[in-house]
């Protein structure tokens, strides 16, 4: 029971995490809160992955001066970390687009809340 | 609306504690992501590529092609932001100008 | 581009700080396969440095690159990436194959030297990209 535990509760707080992206997506009407409710479940997907390249007793993916070459088990797996070094830069990159067409639907609607930015659609 | 939100919020966590057992344990040895790829990439990255570093080594030579794309996007996302700003501040100074 | 954040003690700290920042992450790109480092990290390092000058001096802002001067870097950096992995056709190899460059014998030397190379191109492109994210969404109204 105990090493279940151990073993699933990563992901269990992960699940969390990412629920919690999802209700803030849900639940509130601005929209830059949401944009902030997207990054929140980025998170959460990248804790995913690296969680997944862990293994027991092993250290960061370089090569220790001296080691041996061949010992697979003593370094942790490298391509998740790689894939999430370039998701974390497009992450921010795409904020920024995210943040630019913010500002533009504030300068036509004069307000970021969902109510209001679909009254003045309709109008 | 956030009281459905939470129900259907609660049932989606159940389902993902209901699969999470289908994954490898955190910390396993022998985990399929573990197995696959990877063995290589940690024992011939040094020899193939000369990075003492195998993220380097991976992120810039095995999956070169990749990180091309992934750069792209990081420059097409730069340039939209720009379009999308500056558009508005020209179409303004126009229209002062103009009329 | 907009106001001026800081005051002297700030102003002068800053003048202090940011050469060393600079050279942080020059170390960082080419020192990458040999420690935790990389195109991506010394990239997002300059434009930190740059636009830690470019906040705290504001206006008055004397040193650093304005936005015309961003995009075009991007677009070298983008350039190179994809210029190296167009060179290696013409000696024979796949695309993005750096082994195949004349830059020595050794093959894995070759291939960190052309690692280096598109490494400087991720650098370039990424600095230049979130100097030109932050100066739009911080600019002022002309």
């Amino acid at each position: 029971m105990l090493t279940a535990v151990a073993g699933y509760i990563n992901f269990w707080l992960i699940a969390i995490l990412l629920l919690v992206g999802v209700y803030g997506i849900i639940a509130t009407e601005n929209l830059l809160k949401k944009l902030m409710a997207l990054n929140v479940i980025s998170v959460a997907i990248i804790l995913f992955y690296l969680n997944l390249g862990q293994k027991a007793g092993s250290t960061v993916p370089i090569l220790l001066p001296g080691a041996e070459v061949g010992v697979v088990n003593a370094y942790a797996n490298p391509l998740p970390h790689t894939l999430m070094l370039t998701a974390i830069v497009v992450g921010v990159a795409t904020t920024g687009v995210g943040l630019a067409m913010l500002y533009k639907i504030y300068h036509r609607y004069g307000s970021l809340e969902e109510p209001d930015v679909l009254k003045e659609m309709r109008q | 609306m956030k009281k459905v939100a939470l129900i259907l919020l609660l049932l989606l966590a159940g389902l993902f504690i209901y699969t999470s057992f289908d994954l490898p344990p955190t910390n396993d040895l022998n985990s399929p992501p573990a197995a696959h790829v990877s063995p290589r990439y940690i024992e011939m990255a040094h020899e193939e590529t000369g990075a003492v570093n195998m993220v380097t080594a991976v992120l810039a030579d095995y999956r070169g092609y990749d990180t091309l794309g992934e750069t792209t996007v990081i420059f097409t996302a730069g340039i939209s932001c720009l379009l999308i700003l500056e558009a508005r501040r020209k179409q303004k100074r126009n229209k002062r100008g103009g009329r | 581009m907009r106001e001026r954040y800081g005051t002297t003690i700030l102003d002068t700290a800053i003048r202090l700080l940011v050469p060393f920042y600079l050279l942080y992450a020059v170390y960082v790109l080419v020192h990458g396969h040999y420690s935790p480092g990389g195109g991506f990290q010394a990239g997002v390092t300059l434009a930190a440095s740059i636009l830690l000058v470019n906040m705290v001096q504001g206006d008055e802002v004397t040193w650093g690159v304005n936005k015309q001067t961003a995009v075009i870097l991007a677009s070298i950096g983008t350039f190179i990436y994809a210029g190296i992995g167009i060179l290696a056709l013409f000696w024979g190899g796949n695309f993005l194959d750096y082994g195949v460059l004349p830059l020595g014998e050794i093959e894995p030397k070759v291939r960190a030297l052309g690692t280096l190379g598109i490494e400087t191109g991720v650098t370039l492109g990424v600095m230049g990209t979130f100097i030109v994210i932050f100066n739009l969404l911080t600019g002022r109204e002309e």
